[in-house]
């Protein structure tokens, strides 16, 4: 392996870096003055991406338990759960004769609602984009911080308050928002429907409002930084992947969020001020609203316009993440680099034209869906360009096995075989059979849910030296990624065939149907496998805690020896990243193994008579 | 706190803040794009009003057309160093701002009294929704030229490229809420 003198390199960044003059107009880390500052309302973004990305944890693990214990009422409906009262309270209902003890069917709707309004918003878009956005750009496209490290700050405080205002909707004495993460009407839209559709739909309403706001600054923040912050060099045919993956999902969300942002301002309206955009035609206790002439179709298209635009907004940070960790971890150049640049492009054009694929079966017209279907299965191209590449860059690596590589691997899996199941749900036909079953839940847990919760794993660990200048621990990393990737499948494998038969997603009882009766047993079976896979994941977070203290001391800056400028900063960072010049940039991020040399940093200029890029 | 709010590396051909605010436009541009293809997609469906604008609109449309030209010029005239001439046209399009806003509320209580209910038929229920999350915009407006407005007066005059990066912003922004109602207010005539 080749070895690098890095004081010789400092060299190179102070006599060959550019010198943007910032550290004589601000005055050093004068604004970490004190705690308040430094790690509450820090403009840093390296603070920032560790407020996400701890905030994201909580909420993992509170999305996480709510999901066991609807698992339990499906896997184990005539188990008592009155153990969990405590927890609880009144939604789990003892009879006071038997003392076995019930969740409550409203509060089975409020779970299911809140496990998946908090797993995709604030789990896998904040705290997964959030986190790996701030962190990286500015120390991957050599600047200094976000283009403004004040919106950046209101970000995520935003963030916060979503958070704040959707956490205390959880002990209304009406419940959370019990409609379905995609809040249709008229559940969402009359506050009379259901117990949670009244304060507890307003709450959720306010707080995904603040979420958008706290979306679209870090957006612009993003987007700006990219294109004007890039250090001397840094063309954009440099940049390494995850950059390029962030940069795509910024503008995602810049231009889907506002449209969710009008549907959400048009629900307020029907809920509040009388108006029926998304209402008509109902009936309550038999007797006819007078609100009519809307449309809960609207709503519908509204929504998705967001949704499907969403799920790459989601899928698309963790394979930028993937891309790069596995790069560094083959000691491979990335395979097809303009491709995978080409394919984040094409993925994210494609997401604005797809949406109605999550309608087929609400009544659109048929030949509407037709062009749907075409352009959802277009997707899968770009997709498979993806996967090959990661294939290849995989092929003949000298592959390090470390944690964060296995995590980025079992990506791969696990979006090939959520992608092949999307294939099927794209024909409106076939979609006929599937719509609203487990099958779709397979679909996305498998492709959205846990693939992008493994790339996020896999930035974590990867970066977890820059972020905290520790490792984590390697082992409790393995058995973090053997436990949960085994337990992911042995959960949604068997939903595919649950779905095949038709059981329909989001009921709480499965009592009344014979014809799933033969399910019951498989019902116990990923249950067991939730629970242990909730546990599983514990082990990641004492790990992630404990190595903040006690992990591996990182002690050299670049211990991948990997080529990205990050890996250039100093162990110990300091606010404005590099203590003098910016690094120039000679070259793009992935010259490993080449002309017999072990890795090539971004910084090194050519050599003498050698062909820069690819 | 004592950081500068914005980073450059005195490399970029726009300036971040600028761009930022671009990037905002496009995003309130999709938020209005939606409404009116949700207004086209429920007025193909039926059960829908019609009903003619009331004239104030037009007179509220040729008053904020005004202040946009307003503001310009004031602006023109700030970097060219006529201080009398920036101040009289800035307070003039603040004011013309306010009025536009006034009209509109007067338009609504016009539509009002024609029994076009906020209530109602969804078609009127979108003209509100429309016009009314247009005129918040404008209010966002409207504050960020007040806040010029007091700037004009406080601050020794004086053109400076701060100044004048700060102007162009609220003089963006400004055209910006000023196109959006045009193209709302021919998209209702036109799609009535
Ligand atoms: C080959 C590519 C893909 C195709 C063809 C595809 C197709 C579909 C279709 C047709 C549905 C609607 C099924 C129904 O409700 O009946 C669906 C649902 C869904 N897909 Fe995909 N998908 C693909 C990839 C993805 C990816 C990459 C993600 C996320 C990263 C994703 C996330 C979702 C989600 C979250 C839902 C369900 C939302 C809900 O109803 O709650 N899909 N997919
Ligand atoms: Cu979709």
């Amino acid at each position: 392996m080749a070895h690098v003198n890095y004081a010789e390199e400092d060299v190179l960044i102070r006599e060959n870096g550019f010198d943007d003059h910032f550290h004589e107009h601000h005055h050093g880390d004068k604004y970490q003055t004190n705690f308040l500052f430094h790690y509450v309302f820090s403009m840093d973004h390296k603070i920032i991406a560790r407020q996400f990305l701890i905030t994201g944890i909580i909420w993992a693990i509170i999305g996480a338990a709510m999901s066991v214990v609807f698992r339990l009422q499906l896997g184990f409906p005539e188990e008592s759960l009155a153990w969990i009262k405590p927890f609880l309270g009144k939604w789990i209902v003892v009879d006071p004769s038997t003392g076995v003890g019930k969740l409550a069917p409203e509060f089975y709707y409020a779970l299911v609602t809140m496990h998946g309004t908090i797993i995709v918003f604030f789990v896998l878009t904040a705290g997964l984009s959030g986190t790996f956005s701030n962190l990286l750009i500015p120390l991957q496209v050599g600047a200094r911080d976000m283009a403004s490290p004040f919106l950046n700050m209101l970000s995520y405080w935003f963030f916060f308050l979503a958070g704040v205002v959707m956490f205390y909707s959880l002990f209304l004495s009406t419940g959370p928002f019990s409609g379905g993460w995609v809040a249709y009407p008229p559940l969402s839209a009359l506050p009379q429907a259901s117990s949670g559709s009244g304060t507890g739909m307003t709450l959720w309403l306010v707080s995904l409002t603040l979420f958008v706001v706290s979306v679209l600054l870090g957006g612009i923040n993003y987007i700006t930084t990219i294109l004007n912050l890039r250090t001397k060099g840094m063309s954009l045919w440099r940049m390494p992947l995850p950059i390029w993956a962030f940069f795509v999902t910024a503008i995602l969300g810049l231009l889907s969020f506002p449209v969710l942002a009008s549907g959400f301002f048009m629900l307020i309206f029907d809920r509040s001020l009388g108006t029926s955009f998304f209402l008509s035609d109902i009936f309550i206790g038999g007797q006819a609203l007078d609100r009519v002439g809307g449309s809960p179709i609207l709503y519908q298209h509204l929504f998705w316009f967001l949704g499907h635009p969403e799920v790459y907004i989601i899928i698309l940070p963790a394979m930028g993440i993937v891309s790069e960790v596995m790069s560094v971890h083959a000691r491979k150049p990335i395979f097809g680099y303009r491709a995978m640049v080409y394919s984040i492009m094409a993925i994210g054009f494609l997401s604005f034209i797809v949406w109605a694929h999550h309608m087929f079966m609400a009544g659109v017209n048929p030949f509407i869906s037709n062009f749907f279907v075409i352009f959802t299965l277009i997707i899968a191209v770009p997709s498979a360009v993806k996967v090959f590449n990661w294939i290849t860059t995989l092929y003949g690596g000298n592959l390090r096995l470390n944690s964060a590589m296995l995590f980025s691997i079992g990506f791969v899996s696990l979006f090939i075989s959520g992608g092949l199941t999307g294939i099927f749900l794209g024909n409106s036909a076939i979609d006929i059979q599937m719509h609203d079953t487990y099958f779709v839940v397979a679909h996305f847990h498998i492709v959205m849910g846990v693939a992008a919760f493994f790339g996020m794993f896999a930035g974590v660990y990867h970066w977890y030296p820059k972020m905290y200048g520790r490792f984590m621990n390697e082992t409790l990393g393995k058995i973090h990624f053997w436990g949960t990737i085994i337990a992911a499948y042995a959960i949604f494998w068997p939903m595919h065939y649950q779905g095949m038969a038709g059981v329909p997603r989001r009921y709480y009882s499965f009592d009344t149907f014979d014809a799933f009766r033969h399910f019951t047993e498989m019902n116990k079976f990923i249950t067991v496998f939730a629970i242990i896979s909730f546990f599983i994941q514990l082990v990641f977070v004492i790990n992630f805690f404990y190595s903040i203290w006690y992990g591996k001391k990182m002690k050299t800056k670049n211990p991948y020896d990997a080529n990205t400028l990050e890996w250039t900063t100093p162990i110990e960072p300091i606010h404005g990243n590099w203590p003098g010049n910016l690094p120039v940039v000679h070259r793009w991020a992935y010259d490993y193994n080449k002309d017999e040399r072990e890795f090539v940093q971004q910084h090194i200029p050519l050599a003498e008579g050698e062909v820069g890029d690819h | 706190m004592q950081m500068e709010n914005t980073l450059t590396n005195k490399r970029n051909r726009i300036h971040p803040h600028k761009f930022a605010l671009w990037a905002a436009m496009a995003s309130v541009t999709m938020m209005f794009g939606a409404f009116t293809s949700a207004y086209i997609v429920k007025q193909a469906a039926g059960n829908w009003l019609e009903y003619s604008l009331p004239p104030v609109f037009y007179l509220s449309t040729i008053v904020l057309l005004l202040s946009s030209f307003t503001l310009h010029s004031s602006f023109a005239a700030f970097k060219s160093g006529g201080e009398q001439k920036y101040k009289t046209l800035l307070v003039a399009s603040l004011g013309l701002g306010i009025m536009f806003v006034v009209m509109q509320y007067m338009g609504w209580t016009e539509l009002f009294k024609i029994g076009v209910d906020l209530k109602g038929n969804v078609s009127g229920s979108f003209f509100y929704l429309l016009s009314g999350i247009h005129a918040l915009h404008v209010l966002g407006g409207i504050a960020a030229m007040t806040v010029a407005v007091i700037h004009a007066w406080s601050l020794k005059f004086n053109v400076t490229q701060k100044r004048i990066n700060r102007f162009d912003l609220v003089v963006n922004y400004w055209h910006f809420v000023d196109f959006l109602w045009i193209y709302l207010f021919i998209f209702l005539l036109i799609k009535k």
